[in-house]
């Protein structure tokens, strides 16, 4: 075998692959063909690098040039001048300055503060290659769970790990599989909740989509660890990436005896099944997801009885997270104290977050449990983007709460969270800056929740929709001053009664946001004002005489023709008219255009 | 493929790693840069580098990085290779054939020794960075 002289890992997550990246990974292999250095240049295609702002990404190894927004056209270029001629493309990189001590990735702030254990594979393997896992220690948790391992003895490691669930609530795992592996059904299973559907949160896609095999390795685990021969993955079709890629895994596993009768010549079997979800997001819940999984309406029922014990066909069942899951293959091979020491006191190991809403570098970022905000929005996310003002951050979906400037220090576990009133969720992270309105931003969340409710139960049913009408009428200038105490009212009422966690949790983000940004309710009820100038009820666009040199740009961009004005006059607005758009705001280059 | 056995298991594992040991770049403290201008092409640069990576190879070493350049300016003694190990001075080879590359990576990377007829320069201060001039 002719050793290679370049690689080319060409990122392959949906969301480069939405920009191209396809294209951009034929076009290489045919660019290469072209020039005859097929054979001396291994090409690609990997699982999601994270840094989703900059894609669609492309590295060339070994000089670890990290290529930035490459279009298909680029191929040929970093073929030919790279590949064989040894010059980088410049104006591709990432860190264009001249010097010699040029940023490599280790050198990106982006990926200075991440420690990656879940997304270990993600951007380095070939997540349609087996073989490539393999090497990667894949396989290996494996090995000692079935050959030197007994099913104390998993457990054990996985207590003294520390690991808690991913999905939201944060129970211990080890818990959960002690339970499964106590119940007495001789038949049980092992489910994998991949029903990602929280509103920007996309890390158990981008896990199952670069690294679908430490998910397989993890379920088989988890089945020896319990007494369980045969699993569930249930995705929501949504994911169509991911789906495949995980077909293309388990058939490779499969045929090389890590899955199926008998693994690894061992006595243990194991196999897996995808079930496919239409996507409500009421079946991430795990007693709707078992219904779903059998065939049934995804509803959610009353727990107890717990799934442990009563779970998918009645029969004891494991619900793990994927992102959960990834990180059992690392615990099994490397020890549950290794995994122990990284993280803070009760939360260990580490955490993904989907970084996104006004932040300078959206994207997957991974870091020990524990880091603070701070760090996370500013070193690794670059901070507000367009230099605005930084407001607030919304973690845990439509779960959570906002934690404000005031906290930009507090460490990101699962205590601190909570006691700040917002949860971890599945990872969420949504930043949001001055120009947001937060009771636009919580009506967001709360219309979400309502929409997705699957109406089984009163409290969930009425009163998500009582309160989304309260919040609609306060957006809408109409709000009464007992409406805050009728808020507080209704939503602690859900919280307490509803059914499951959609409806417990629906409130959060209203109850939330009242008791950080109280001001702002108060404005739009008392003074029929929006502060953030976000509400279109309580706002109105007007032009300023001063500034105004009667260019006529705005009256041009309207699409509605409201504004009027002579060549060189002063322009107006006619209120009546006027559909608030602020597409005058933005386009006048005299900041004559004010919102009042 | 057939279904493995735990041996099977992991003989495919230390074959599939050393694969990708070389996509790897932590802890490679070594590095050989090959000039790769046209005039290193055209005296047979490529045939060094395909040498270099071979050679690497059947040694088992995996500390080392193989880099390409541009023109180093010593295009009388082409092929021209930088070679940079740690606690030893970074030199510049020059007429680096298959057979010199070969002894590079024997006698310079494995025994520590340099091969002194052979050596045509020690590569420019960095005048860009940081104590060069401004």
């Amino acid at each position: 075998m002719p050793g290679y002289n370049h690689y080319i890992l060409v990122c392959g997550g949906t969301a480069c692959q939405s920009a191209k990246s396809e294209q951009i990974y034929k076009n290489l292999i045919h660019e290469c063909e072209k020039v005859g250095c097929k054979e001396k240049t291994q090409i690609v295609k990997t699982g999601c690098f994270g840094f989703c702002e900059q894609g669609p990404i492309v590295k060339v190894l070994p000089e670890e040039s990290f290529y930035v927004h490459v279009t298909p056209e680029d191929a040929k270029e970093i073929i030919e001048e790279h590949i064989v001629k040894g010059r980088e493309v410049t104006r591709l990189l990432y860190d264009k300055s001249e010097s010699k001590k040029r940023a490599s990735i280790d050198e990106i702030d982006f990926y200075q503060k991440q420690f990656r254990i879940v997304l270990r594979n993600c951007g380095v393997i070939d997540p349609e290659n087996i073989n490539e896992y393999i090497a990667r220690d894949g396989y290996m948790g494996l090995e000692k769970a079935i050959f030197e391992m007994s099913s104390e003895d998993i457990i054990e490691e996985l207590k003294k790990s520390g690991l808690r669930g991913r999905g939201g609530a944060g129970f211990p795992t080890w818990m959960k599989w002690n339970f499964t592996k106590g119940a007495a059904d001789p038949v049980k299973y092992i489910v994998c909740n991949a029903d990602e559907g929280d509103p920007g949160a996309y890390m158990d896609r981008s896990t199952l989509e670069g690294d679908p095999h430490s998910i397989l390795e993890a379920m088989t685990i988890a089945g020896k660890a319990v007494g369980a021969n045969y699993g569930y993955i249930y995705i929501r079709a949504e994911y169509p990436l991911a789906i495949n890629r995980l077909k293309i895994a388990m058939k490779q596993s499969r045929e090389m005896g890590l899955l199926g009768d008998n693994i690894l010549g061992s006595d243990f079997s194991f196999d897996i099944e995808i079930r496919l979800g239409a996507g409500a997001f009421v079946c991430g819940e795990e007693t709707a997801l078992l219904r779903s999984i059998e065939g049934e309406r995804g509803m959610p029922t009353p727990r107890p009885p717990f799934p442990a014990t009563h779970g998918a066909f009645g029969k004891p069942s494991v619900i793990n997270n994927v992102e959960t899951l990834a990180n059992i293959p690392v615990i099994i091979h490397k020890g549950g104290e290794w995994f122990s020491r990284i993280g803070s006191e009760d939360s260990k190991g580490t955490k993904v977050f989907a970084l996104t809403g006004k932040i300078a570098n959206s994207g997957l970022v991974e870091v020990p449990m524990g880091t603070t905000l701070r760090e996370i929005v500013y070193d690794i996310g670059g901070g507000i983007a367009n230099g605005r003002e930084f407001k607030a951050v919304q973690t845990g979906g439509p779960s959570g709460g906002v934690i404000t400037k005031d906290y930009l220090d507090t460490p990101i576990d699962y205590k601190h969270l909570k006691e700040l009133g917002s949860i971890m969720g599945s990872g969420g992270m949504i930043v949001m800056d001055e120009d947001d309105c937060m009771v636009d931003i919580a009506k967001f969340y709360l219309g979400f929740c309502v929409d997705e409710s699957c109406g089984k139960c009163a409290p969930c049913r009425i009163g998500g929709r009582t309160l989304y009408d309260i919040l609609d009428r306060i957006t809408k200038g109409e709000g009464k001053l007992d409406d805050i105490s009728k808020i507080k009212e209704v939503g602690h009422a859900m919280q307490k009664a509803s059914l499951c966690g959609l409806g417990q949790t629906a409130p959060n983000p209203v109850l939330s946001t009242l008791h950080y940004f109280n001001d702002e309710y108060k404005a739009h009820i008392k003074d029929h004002r929006c502060p953030a100038g976000k509400c279109k009820s309580l706002i109105s666009y007007h032009i300023l005489a001063d500034k105004c040199i009667g260019c006529g740009l705005c009256a041009r961009r309207c699409p509605v023709n409201a504004i009027s004005g002579e060549i060189r006059q002063m322009h107006a607005i006619d209120q009546d008219a006027c559909i608030k758009c602020g597409e005058c705001y933005s386009i006048c280059k005299f900041d004559a255009v004010y919102v009042r | 493929m057939a279904k493995m056995t735990l041996e099977e298991l992991r003989k495919l594992r230390d074959e599939e790693k050393k694969g990708l040991s070389r996509r790897n770049v932590e802890n490679k403290d070594t590095q050989i840069i090959i000039g790769m201008g046209t005039c290193g092409i055209a005296a047979g640069a490529k045939e060094t580098l395909d040498v270099f990576v071979q050679t690497l190879e059947e040694c088992e070493l995996s500390n080392v990085r193989v880099t390409q350049t541009g023109c180093m300016g010593l295009c009388y003694v082409e092929p021209t290779v930088e070679v940079i190990v740690p606690g030893m001075p970074d030199v510049i080879y020059g007429k680096v054939d298959a057979e010199v590359a070969r002894k590079i990576v024997r006698k310079h990377i494995i025994n520590k020794a340099l091969i002194n007829d052979h050596i045509y320069d020690k590569p420019s201060a960095d005048i860009v960075g940081e104590g060069g001039a401004q």
